[in-house]
């Protein structure tokens, strides 16, 4: 921060340091250090001051002295001839009998951090290890870090090497903490120090004499140790539990932490862990401190991935305060949803309906957002409230609802016809573009149920002249577009003057793009026009399962007691992989819409999409199975089935409804190359058409992506999942008369163990569940 | 790992900076406000990062306490180490604010530098602590009126002498060493309260979060005996004692504290060290014994002329003198705040059992029967002393070996809204 007059300051302190009145007035020399100081933290450039200030050093007042170290550490880099000087007076005091003094001088000297001073320090670092008091000893191990890191590249003695391994025996806990921290940074080169099981077995029983602070670094440095035996591990589990359930939440995470690392092949230990440290966190989340229980609230969301159901009684605990920040109430309410069943569901509505009304619009629309998740499972409840709330004619409260709505019906087909009845007279709430853009792609979708559709779109094609936003625009000529195909007579003229505009008017190239592309394309006919622009639409025979299947622990234990579940783009990237799937494909632009759409309508060009595939490195393999009886199986128990054997399924149409379809993916590690630890990704559908001809497929997509790009594999799964049901349809039509399931793989790069250990899988399942039928 | 720690005004001025690893740019601090500047809400997230620095900060006192770190570090260290700062700093500045800070800053340097070491914590126990710090706090106690009536004429005993002046607690731990005499040793129960009503009136959570703090001025205590009610019970089933049970869910000790004479007397055994600690911390959902403080019965209205009217009656349920007696007419005062738009409706005192009203006419431009809809809800803040929700109280608080000289023991009770919420 600049600071006026500062030259003046620096001047003013100088001539009051060297004044020798003042020197031998301890207490108005060390009034004026600390003038000084107060000048240096508030960001005032005093270095001009060190050579009175290494005077001031040689001083038997300790406070003095602790003054005047903090000037000169800070300084010290700027001048290094200079602070030759202290080391004298340094070197001095740690030949002090006063071991207070010792490690005061021993720590200042390895804090100037000049490497011209190294040969200076060794000494009295190495006198420091052994020195008496447990002080002394804690400042020099860790200084050895300190005088490594400031020559990384010259090897450290072995023999202190060795003495810091024998400290780990220390007496005093903070010392053999420190040896720790010190041999970790020494060695960092060879991984660290090396945690065998003397050391582990030492460390553990010792760590009950540490403060949290030292507990919680012991129990970071001993995830590396993988026990030797089962009973070696549970040995250590048990001896580890009273710390799980530690009333202070550094040493209850780094204990879960460890756990999950020890226990990461037994995943039913993990979730006993989990549960059991749900109480402590559960009770950091009311902590006094509101960081704090916004970093208990963050972390049991990662626990909620593994453990859906496991906070359910306690969804209490995340009502919001009307006093917290946004930011917890942000957090609270995501974790709300997850918690949301059968009995609680009417109480948590209730609560976040009152949070909709938020003085802070970020928190109302995220309460909105929120209503709009839970309404996938309770849409009815749902639309109740979000139609309530547009009654508000508040736009920031409109803008989100409006928003939710659209995310929900392309989840909820059954919801439009609420939606389209309470969408009449939003427009002249809406003020932003998201908002105006959502309310435009309900228009044209559910155009021929909205009865004031087309005087809304004229009043916005008026108006188009004057519109800034280029995604109003694209999504404006894709509405009434779709509106025309449904209701040609109001819209013909509207459309003819938008198209116009864009094309002859606009200056902005995507939207004459597209516009000419449109105008294009109602010159191949009507008919070829409905197939590109209604081609997709969500299937209303499809169920969505309620909640997200459970993860394996292993996805997230890394980032378990991290900074990363903390910050901002957690959020995102959470929000992301659970948005609604047309928030994906939908802004991907209608253009990529379009090309799906179009390589449906043509066999041919299916089969040289899937050409183009394997010049990818893909695979795509059929396979048919008998087993019809699976049709007649419960989608519960279909369910509960393929959980069994880790696949999920993501959505499927009613019992007994024809055609019948689940759809199904999973993540299998790549068998062969364990060096490089990817992930595959394998999606498929099961297909049943006919009564009599039984013909199911099942294709899967398999891809690799890199293990913890969740957003990503998320988006892939949606548009494998198009594509694959357009394919699906295509085959279909081919080859109607043949029996059983068919089994398509798609995958890349090839890895065919992988995708036939799947394979058999999967039909072992689908038989057992079919012979279980019979 | 922290690799520095500096201390903020919340108008940007550096009060405090500490580089412990070094490496870092000058400018970080510059960096750090800017990003809290930058942002629209008054409330920046606890983590930021700039490249790979990664900023951990938490408010107290009005001051932005910030830590920065890697990516790896674990988020309640950070979080927990911050906090105990800012507490060993309450402790030995003896308030929390800007300018105690400020006049304080070369014993701020001196803690860090005993706390941390090259980025690693150390110690934070005041216990040993106390040996390494040498500077003296400043403390700067505006002259006040009531220092002056706790002086009872001609060294009379007054009726205020029995009553700790409010400050008392609020001294640096340090200058026991000089007064001497002035042993002192305060037991606080404090709870905090999270409620909402329904719009209904019926009750739909009620949360209690309670500690025991323990604050000792003593310079040195070997034993302290604190004894909870005979019938205080942990967890659903158990229940003692014939009386009206105090209970709790949940039940946490500090690590110091010795429970064998718990089980069986409710008794728990310390050495306190000097400094605040929290002894016990316990919890309890839905289930309060006693009604609760404060009911609300709103009325919501519009009249002919387009205002919005709201009537509120406001009734303090606690038993009636569970207050102070002191019963002057109400100095209350309501303000609008157009930011946050509320209503700000502030009571300075209520008497247990009374009944307070009020009526707010708003102007409100256009407004429409559905922005009723948006009127709510009502959040109270209040503090009750000597009261507690979940009726935990201290039997007695005995020292041993007896203390030479006069000791003082003061117990004292409060419970705070953390959030209390009666929906419209």
């Amino acid at each position: 921060m600049p600071y006026l007059g500062g030259e003046e300051t620096v001047r003013e302190l100088r001539r009051a340091l060297s004044n020798p009145n003042v020197q031998s007035d301890p207490l108005r020399y060390r009034n004026t250090i600390l003038k000084v100081i107060r000048t240096m933290s508030q960001g005032v450039d005093v270095s001009g001051l060190f050579s009175e200030m290494v005077k001031a050093c040689a001083t038997v007042d300790v406070v003095q002295k602790k003054l005047v170290y903090v000037f000169l550490c800070s300084y010290a880099t700027l001048n290094p001839e200079l602070s030759l000087l202290v080391i004298n007076t340094l070197r001095k005091d740690c030949q002090d009998p006063n071991p207070m003094v010792r490690s005061l001088a021993l720590r200042n000297m390895t804090n100037l951090r000049l490497p011209s001073l190294v040969e200076y320090v060794e000494q009295p670092l190495t006198a420091g290890l052994r020195d008496r008091a447990a002080c002394v000893r804690r400042v020099a191990v860790l200084g050895w870090a300190k005088l490594h890191n400031l020559h990384p590249s010259s090897e450290i003695d072995a023999a202190v090497v060795n003495e810091l391994y024998s400290l780990l025996r220390d007496p005093d806990p903070v010392v053999m903490v420190n040896c720790l921290r010190a041999l970790e940074e020494i060695l960092k080169e060879e991984g660290g120090i090396a945690i065998n099981k003397p050391i582990t077995h030492h460390l553990l029983n010792r760590l009950k004499e540490c403060d949290i602070w030292g507990q919680s670094e012991v129990l970071r440095v001993l995830q590396r140790y993988r026990p030797q035996s089962e009973d070696e591990l549970f040995d250590i589990l048990s001896l580890l539990d009273s710390f799980l359930v530690s009333p202070h939440p550094p040493v209850m995470a780094a204990t879960l932490s460890l756990f999950l690392s020890i226990s990461s092949n037994l995943p039913v230990i993990s979730l006993a862990a989990l549960e059991r440290v749900s109480g402590p966190l559960l009770a950091a989340c009311g902590s006094g401190s509101r960081e704090m229980r916004f970093a208990a609230v963050c972390h049991i969301q990662l626990l909620l991935r593994s453990v859906p159901g496991l906070l359910g009684p306690h969804y209490k605990r995340f009502f919001c305060g009307y006093a917290e920040p946004a930011y917890i109430k942000e957090r609270k309410m995501q974790v709300l949803v997850e918690l949301v069943n059968d009995e609680n569901v009417a109480m948590i509505l209730d609560e976040l309906k009152g949070y909709c009304t938020d003085v802070n619009t970020d928190t109302a629309q995220a309460a909105i957002s929120a209503i709009g998740r839970i309404g996938r499972s309770y849409s009815d409840r749902c639309l109740q409230i979000l139609t309530g709330l547009l009654g508000l004619k508040q736009d920031h409260i409109t803008s989100a609802v409006v928003q939710t709505m659209r995310d929900l019906v392309w989840v909820c087909p059954q919801c439009s016809d609420t939606v389209c009845l309470a969408l009449d007279g939003c427009e002249e709430t809406l003020q932003d573009i998201q908002g105006r853009q959502a309310l435009l792609w309900l228009l044209g979708v559910y155009g021929e149920r909205i009865s004031t559709a087309p005087y809304t779109l004229e009043v916005l094609i008026d108006r188009v002249r004057s519109e800034a936003s280029l995604g109003i625009k694209m999504e404006l000529l894709t509405a009434t577009m779709r509106l025309f195909l449904c209701r040609p007579a109001e819209t013909q003229d509207m459309l003819g003057r938008l198209l116009h505009y864009c094309i002859e008017e606009e200056t902005d190239m995507c939207v004459r793009d597209q516009a000419l592309l449109y105008y294009r394309l109602l010159h191949c006919g009507i008919e070829k026009t409905r197939e590109v622009l209604q081609g997709r639409r969500s299937d209303p025979s499809l169920g969505v399962l309620i909640g997200r299947p459970a993860k394996p622990v292993s996805q997230w234990a890394r980032c378990f007691n991290t900074l990363e579940p903390l910050s901002q783009g957690a959020v995102e990237a959470e929000s992301d992989s659970r948005g609604s799937p047309e928030h994906v494909t939908y802004n991907s632009k209608p253009n990529a819409d379009l090309s799906d759409t179009l390589s449906c309508s043509h066999i041919e060009e299916v089969h040289s999409g899937a050409e183009k595939i394997e010049e990818v490195d893909c695979a795509w393999i059929e396979e048919c199975v008998r087993c019809p009886a699976v049709l007649h199986c419960s989608p519960q128990s279909l369910q509960a089935a393929m959980q069994l054997v880790n696949i999920q399924t993501l959505a499927f149409t009613p019992q007994q409804m024809l055609p019948w379809r689940v759809y199904l993916y999973t993540h299998t590690q790549r068998s062969h190359s364990m060096d490089a630890p990817n992930t595959t990704l394998i999606l498929g559908e099961l297909l049943c058409t006919g009564e009599a001809n039984q013909k199911s497929g099942v294709k899967k997509g398999t891809a690799d992506s890199e293990a913890g790009a969740e957003g990503k594999e998320d988006q892939l799964v949606r548009k494998e999942m198009d594509a694959t049901a357009d394919r699906l349809r295509v085959s279909e039509d081919g080859q109607e008369e043949e029996e059983g399931i068919k089994v398509i793989l798609n995958q890349q790069p090839k890895d065919d163990d992988a995708l036939r250990q799947f394979l058999t899988i999967l039909i072992t399942v689908l038989n057992t569940l079919s012979s279980e039928k019979d | 790992m922290i690799s520095q720690v500096f201390i903020l005004s919340s108008k940007g001025d550096h009060l405090i900076y500490k580089d412990f690893r070094g490496g870092a740019g000058n400018d970080i601090v510059s960096i750090f406000y800017e990003k809290v500047t930058a942002l629209t809400g008054d409330q920046p997230p606890v983590v930021m990062n700039h490249k790979d620095i990664y900023f951990v900060h938490i408010r107290q006192g009005g001051l932005y306490w910030v830590a920065t770190t890697t990516a790896g570090s674990s988020p309640f260290t950070i979080t927990e180490f911050l906090n105990r700062l800012a507490a060993l700093v309450k402790d030995y500045c003896g308030s929390l604010s800007e300018k105690s800070v400020q006049m304080n800053f070369a014993l701020i340097y001196e803690l860090l530098d005993e706390i941390v070491d090259y980025g690693y914590i150390q110690t934070t126990s005041s216990d040993v602590l106390k040996n390494f710090i040498q500077t003296e706090a400043v403390t700067s106690r505006p002259f006040s009126l009531f220092d002056l009536s706790n002086v009872g004429l001609f060294g009379a005993e007054t009726q205020q002498s029995k009553v700790a002046p409010s400050s008392a607690a609020t001294r640096p731990i340090q200058s026991s060493r000089e007064q001497g005499g002035k042993s002192e040793i305060f037991v606080d129960v404090i709870e905090r309260m999270t409620v909402v009503i329904g719009s209904n009136g019926l009750l739909m959570k009620a949360d209690v979060e309670g500690e025991i703090r323990v604050k000792c001025y003593m310079p040195s205590c070997s034993e302290m005996r604190i004894g909870l009610n005979e019938e205080f019970s942990i967890g659903k089933s158990q229940l003692r004692g014939y009386g009206a049970a105090v209970r709790v869910d949940e039940c946490s000790f500090h690590q110091a504290v010795r429970l064998d004479e718990f089980d069986s007397h409710r008794i728990l055994r310390l050495c306190p060290s000097q400094g605040e600690q929290t002894v016990m911390q316990y919890q309890l959902s839905d289930d309060l014994p006693s009604a609760l403080p404060f009911r609300l019965f709103p009325t919501i209205e519009r009249d002919n002329g387009g205002r919005l009217l709201m009537y509120m009656k406001l009734r303090c349920d606690l038993p009636p003198k569970s207050l102070s007696q002191e019963l002057s007419s109400p100095d209350q005062s309501a303000e609008l705040k157009p930011q946050s738009r509320a209503v700000v409706w502030k009571i300075a005192r209520f008497a247990g059992g009374t009944q307070l009203s009020a009526l707010f006419k708003l102007e409100v431009p256009s407004l429409s029967s559905a922005s009723m809809l948006e009127v709510g809800p009502v959040g109270l803040s209040f503090e009750l002393p000597k009261i507690t929700a979940t009726g935990l109280q201290i039997r007695f608080l005995r020292l041993s070996p007896i203390q030479p000289g006069p000791s003082q023991r003061w117990v004292r009770y409060v419970t705070h809204s953390d959030s209390y919420t009666i929906r419209i």
